[in-house]
């Protein structure tokens, strides 16, 4: 036997069923091309802003980098606390119900990790990241997942939720706005969920990265609901809004029980998260306010564009709410989701995402992120469309 | 077409006024029609001005030019303070910008082009000092423009960001 073969048995059975990023192979593909246009990429197109950037590189030369508390500085869990509260009327307190965590990659297995015990399931609201799958495994539990369809807007109904509640059920993780469909949930679309939650007394682990990318109207929590600040564990970040995805800073607010549980993991895991950026993260809370608002004007002004293209050259698609992903449908080409990406890239350089990496119910679309410049949306539309044209 | 959807428009061209009014409107949400006929109630306001091209003539060998910025002191007149000068300064056609400044030791700040340095020292000897209320002038040649009307004129990197990422 070889030694390859020894090591590979050392690692944990559940390492070893975690399948690879269905990403990766087309990643791989896409990055060997000359001349790709990408509409792949789940980051922001904007370089962080200045005036963070600068915030700090002047931490750096005024000598800040030390450790800061496991918790996170204090004044930026203040300046979160007054954000949320402001922006999505949600509120926790600075000392006992934030934490501020390595991106809200973080955020999410340690909420996972600090509420399961094996053998838990965790409803999973699909199309979804493609990380909560292993995330939830590594932390023992076993993720259950819930459709949503186009039709539907990608919205959870009450009927999907209640009838995958099993005896073992402990929790509910989502993303609304969600990546990768773009669909968003209204605070009275949350309030047909929430007898369903109370009545089973699930957790409820609400992924709100994309909140401040909504369009024509404001984000809703469903922690801002009666009843549900104390079952919901909030989990955000700088990533998307700010354009800050290299930074790593996230945050996650709960009740503080909940918070305790999930200090203990981070503080003997992570520590605490980078001091350099946190001190750009409070920059942008405290004054980034305006770079945001130009940025999301920019997607909003995208979005119009590409689903306004992807329905005139022949793909159904719902007008997201969120987000910065369109995710239309290719069913009409009768290919399926991965052929459909597998051929636009191959013979238009284009690309997009097979929307059933994230799960069974994106079979039959692809994602197509709109964070990327006009002029390269538009020739990927123009390219699009040629492929359209010899399909049809 | 409301306050607010104007303003985004002016933007729009702002950034590229190449844009065409069917793309203008996709964005924004407006019929086309809409975006033209707004497009031309703006130029008759005069709210829209001009379409410029913003040029980085450093990149055109051929076309040598310089810019100078022209600190002017000047003695106000009686009931047309510094507009009569302002005015008649204007009227140059290698004046490019002319402005009423405050909390300087001068009065009007002037940006000139010519196609050579002597050709703006005898334009400042011969023509704006000449003039009557004019006292003194103190030119700046500019030597490289990093920035100008908000755009960076170097290289940008290219996007960095991976092809395909979850």
């Amino acid at each position: 036997m070889s030694t390859q073969v020894k090591v590979k048995n050392r690692l944990s059975s559940t390492v070893q069923s975690l399948k690879p990023s269905g990403i990766r192979r087309f990643f791989d593909l896409a990055a060997s091309m000359e001349g790709v246009i990408s509409l792949g990429v789940g980051e922001p197109d904007f370089v962080t802003p200045w005036r963070m950037r600068e915030a700090s590189i002047s931490s750096l030369e005024r000598g800040h980098t030390a450790y800061t508390s496991n918790a996170g500085m204090l004044p930026l869990r203040v300046e979160i606390q007054k954000y949320l509260e402001e922006r999505f009327s949600v509120s926790y307190h600075p000392e006992t119900e934030i934490l501020v965590t390595v991106g809200a990659s973080e955020a999410i297995d340690i909420a996972l990790r600090a509420i399961l015990d094996p053998g838990d399931e965790v409803l999973v609201v699909e199309p979804c990241y493609v990380s909560y799958e292993p995330v939830i495994r590594l932390a023992g539990g076993v993720p259950v997942f819930l459709k949503t369809t186009m039709e539907n807007q990608f919205k959870l109904t009450p009927q999907e939720l209640e009838t995958h509640i099993t005896e073992r059920t402990k929790a509910i993780i989502f993303c609304y706005p969600n990546n990768p469909t773009g669909g968003t949930m209204t605070a009275e679309e949350w309030k047909t969920l929430l007898p369903i939650i109370e009545k089973h007394d699930l957790m409820v682990i609400s992924d709100e990265i994309y909140a401040e990318l909504t369009y024509g109207r404001m984000h809703d929590s469903i922690a801002a609901l009666p009843g549900m600040k104390d079952r919901t564990i909030l989990i955000s970040g700088f990533s998307k809004a700010f354009a800050m995805t290299g930074w790593r800073l996230g945050y996650v607010c709960a009740s503080p029980d909940l918070l305790a549980g999930m200090l203990k993991i981070h503080q003997y895991t992570m520590l605490c998260a980078p001091t350099m950026a946190q001190m750009a993260a409070l920059e942008a809370l405290r004054h980034g306010r305006s770079d945001m608002e130009r940025m999301i004007e920019s997607y909003r002004q995208r979005r119009n564009y590409v689903v306004d293209g992807f329905r005139h050259i022949g793909l159904t698609c719902h007008e997201p709410d969120g987000a910065f992903y369109a995710f239309p449908s290719v069913a009409s080409t009768g290919l399926s989701s991965a052929e459909f990406a597998e051929k636009l890239l191959m013979e238009e350089k284009v690309a997009v995402v097979p929307g059933d990496v994230f799960g069974e119910s994106g079979k039959g679309h692809i994602r197509c992120s709109y964070a990327t410049s006009m002029e390269q949306l538009k020739k990927a539309l123009e390219r699009m469309e040629r492929l359209m044209g010899r399909l049809s | 077409m409301d306050r607010l959807k104007q303003r985004e428009l002016l933007h729009l061209l702002e950034e590229d006024s190449r844009m065409s009014a069917e793309q203008i409107g996709k964005m924004i949400g407006e019929p086309t029609e809409v975006v033209e006929q707004t497009i031309a109630a703006l130029e008759a306001e005069k709210v829209i001005v001009k379409y410029p091209a913003l040029v980085n003539w450093e990149r055109v060998d051929d076309h040598p030019y310089v810019n100078a910025m022209i600190d002017v002191k000047v003695t106000p007149k009686r009931d047309v303070g510094f507009d009569e000068v302002a005015e008649r300064i204007c009227r140059f056609p290698e004046v490019k910008a002319v402005y009423l400044m405050s909390g300087a030791s001068y009065d009007l700040s002037i940006i000139l082009e010519g196609k050579t340095m002597k050709e703006v020292a005898t334009f400042v000897s011969q023509k704006l000092s000449t003039l009557d209320s004019v006292v003194s002038t103190a030119t700046h040649f500019i030597l490289k423009r990093y920035k100008h009307d908000g755009v960076e004129l170097e290289d940008r990197d290219e996007d960095h960001r991976m092809v395909v990422t979850p």
